[in-house]
């Protein structure tokens, strides 16, 4: 019976048959939705923070690189070693020098997107096409100014989409944080990841963040992208 | 400066209208390679003319033309705008006096028409009223109408359209220098004649100095004042007016360059409006058929050509159109090809070929029919001493 005594926790006073035997029950989700309020809020902010971290770093790094091509190779090989690191270990690895919390997990979790975020980036700005550069500069812009006018602008669409990516993959992640002990859905998920009814309304609830995460970007993407969705002449 | 004589109400810009270009002995030398991409390279635009670069493929035409704004740095030697060295000038700045136009065109995509024009304004913190103003001014100037234009992105514009953006955005600060390297190079052929047309047309009101790549013999003698000619390595060949060019080529590569039809290429030198044209019989439906046959008699054209109120073509009449007391609307065949008063001779000849027509109506600037041009007029021009031939800058 031992295995079986993490889930008294949740299990606990219920005459339900449905709930005493693990299925998935409607009646017992709409009485205890309460208890997912809480981990729901760290996994959006656990997200949040990941990816905006990362993406502060990596478009740094990407900026870096486009203008001094011979960083591309170097950052692309510590980013990738940073992104095929297994969380699980990461958080391991990291317990005895930042100890159990949400910086563990934080710092996990941006290694994660680096590599992802990056490469977007540095594919949208490689894809503004030569002429446009060069009539930028030849009517007068500056390198900054081409560069924030114009090359930014336009590879925005890659890096949204790469924003995108960074989001729904750091949700999925992010149930891993309670290892680190940073809590969020995953730490529900694994209270009892036996009983259906947890398992679903946790699970759902990371996949319901990750839809309104990525529709959220694809929402702020058509705002600023307008020309992007004209209709073009004959 | 003094616009007035400027046909057109002067741009808020308080340039000069036009600047001299003088490259002195201006070499690019590439670094690791024996021969220059142009060498010693001297000649002179005089203030508000085309001068046009020309040559193969690799003769440093595009590169000559981009040591100008500086987008290429000269190795050694010099180019002088007003008298004043463009080494001396931060390029940023340099650029932003000089209009430039590319092939690709290069419009921001991100950008409506608006804002592409106003790239360069903005740069040199001209007020929102004052830009708004000049790019309404511009895209009428280039013949699009600001109302429909101005708000769109260039993906919704045909590649006509994008091209003339092209153009009002070069000329917003009403550089006096504008550089153009194939500027109608991506344009099917129809379009194309129209713009060169166009901006012959625009060029006479603002008579900028222009330096003009292109690679086509044939678009060089019709937009230049001054044609240089460079061969591979940017060894100037010849500079001289299209009308020389012609006449007298200086070596065997002008020769060769220029082409074996240099006679027939003397139709480019001259426009439609440069000829004596025959005058058109013309009659409106419902006018008395005795009128109209004493207009036929008076004219050199054997066909009453049918007009509409504003006096626009509508068709060559057939003979039973005046057989009775008032002339009917009975065509012979439609007013094709029409012509107009900007149109080359040499163009003007190939649409009359294309239509199979001996006569083509000509049109003035709100279509009416000013006369007609005939295949014995084009005949005759041809057989005109060389002498008489004006440059195409004389043709005005």
């Amino acid at each position: 019976m031992s295995p079986l005594l993490a889930q008294v926790q949740i299990h606990q006073r219920t005459q339900d048959t449905c709930v005493s035997d693990n299925g998935f029950c409607p009646g017992w989700i709409a009485d205890n939705f309460d208890r997912y309020v809480d981990p729901f809020f760290q996994h959006v902010l656990l997200t949040v923070v990941a990816v905006a971290i990362g993406f502060l770093i990596a478009f740094s790094l990407a900026l870096l690189a486009y203008r001094r091509r011979w960083l591309v190779n170097p950052i692309t090989q510590v980013t990738g070693v940073l992104y095929t690191i297994p969380s699980i270990a990461a958080f391991f690895l990291l317990l005895p020098i930042t100890g159990r919390g949400f910086l563990t997990a934080e710092i996990a979790l941006v290694s994660y997107v680096l590599l992802i975020i990056f490469r977007n980036i540095l594919t949208g700005l490689d894809n503004v096409p030569e002429d446009t550069k060069d009539a930028g500069r030849g009517m007068g812009l500056t390198d900054r100014q081409l560069l924030w006018r114009v090359e930014v602008p336009l590879a925005l669409p890659e890096i949204m989409a790469g924003l995108r990516i960074a989001v729904t993959t750091t949700v999925g992640l992010a149930t891993l944080a309670f290892f680190a002990g940073a809590g969020g859905l995953g730490e529900q998920i694994f209270a009892d990841i036996t009983f259906k009814s947890n398992v679903v309304t946790a699970g759902g609830l990371a996949v319901l963040l990750a839809a309104l995460l990525d529709g959220g970007i694809l929402l702020v993407q058509r705002m600023i992208t307008p020309w992007t969705r004209v209709v073009a002449a004959r | 400066m003094n616009f007035s004589d400027s046909a057109h109400p002067p741009g808020p810009s308080a340039r000069p209208q036009a600047a001299t270009l003088e490259f002195r002995e201006a070499t690019k030398r590439y670094p690791g390679q024996d021969e220059p991409a142009v060498r010693e390279l001297s000649l002179t635009v005089p203030s508000g003319e085309i001068c046009v670069l020309v040559g193969p493929s690799g003769c440093g035409k595009t590169t000559a033309m981009r040591m100008v704004n500086r987008m290429i740095d000269i190795t050694s030697g010099d180019i002088l705008l007003d008298g004043q060295s463009v080494r001396e000038r931060r390029p940023a700045e340099l650029r932003r006096e000089i209009g430039y136009a590319i092939q690709q065109i290069g419009l921001f995509p991100h950008l409506s028409v608006a804002d592409n024009i106003g790239t360069v304004p903005r740069l040199l913190g001209w007020h929102r009223d004052r830009i708004r103003a000049r790019v309404d001014e511009l895209l009428e100037l280039v013949s699009l109408d600001p109302a429909e234009t101005r708000g769109r992105y260039p993906a919704q514009l045909s590649g006509g359209q994008r091209q003339r953006v092209g153009v009002a955005r070069a000329l917003a600060v009403d550089p006096p220098l504008m550089l153009m390297d194939e500027p109608f190079g991506a344009i099917d052929p129809i379009n194309r004649e129209r713009l060169q047309n166009e901006f012959l047309r625009l060029q006479r009101e603002i008579r900028k100095t222009v330096v003009f790549v292109t690679h086509d013999i044939d678009e060089a003698i019709k937009m230049g004042d001054h044609i240089a000619v460079l061969q591979k390595g940017g060894h100037l060949m010849q500079y001289a007016p299209p009308a020389e060019l012609l006449m007298q080529p200086a070596n065997r590569f002008v020769e060769d360059f220029v082409g074996a039809d240099r006679a027939l290429k003397r139709l480019a030198l001259q426009r439609v409006r440069d000829v004596d044209l025959w005058t058109a019989p013309l009659v409106r439906a419902g006018e008395p058929a005795a009128e109209a046959r004493a207009k036929l008699a008076d004219s050199e054209v054997p066909y009453p050509l049918l007009v509409d109120d504003q006096g626009r073509p509508l068709g060559w009449l057939s003979e039973r159109a005046l057989a009775g007391e008032r002339v009917t609307d009975e065509l012979r065949s439609r007013p094709t090809p029409t012509l107009e008063l900007e149109d080359v001779l040499r163009d003007a000849l190939s649409d009359l070929l294309a239509e199979e027509a001996q006569y083509g109506p000509v049109v003035d600037e709100r279509g009416a029919v000013t006369g007609v041009l005939s295949i014995e007029i084009l005949s005759h021009a041809l057989k005109t001493d060389p002498d008489e031939v004006p440059s195409g800058a004389d043709a005005l």
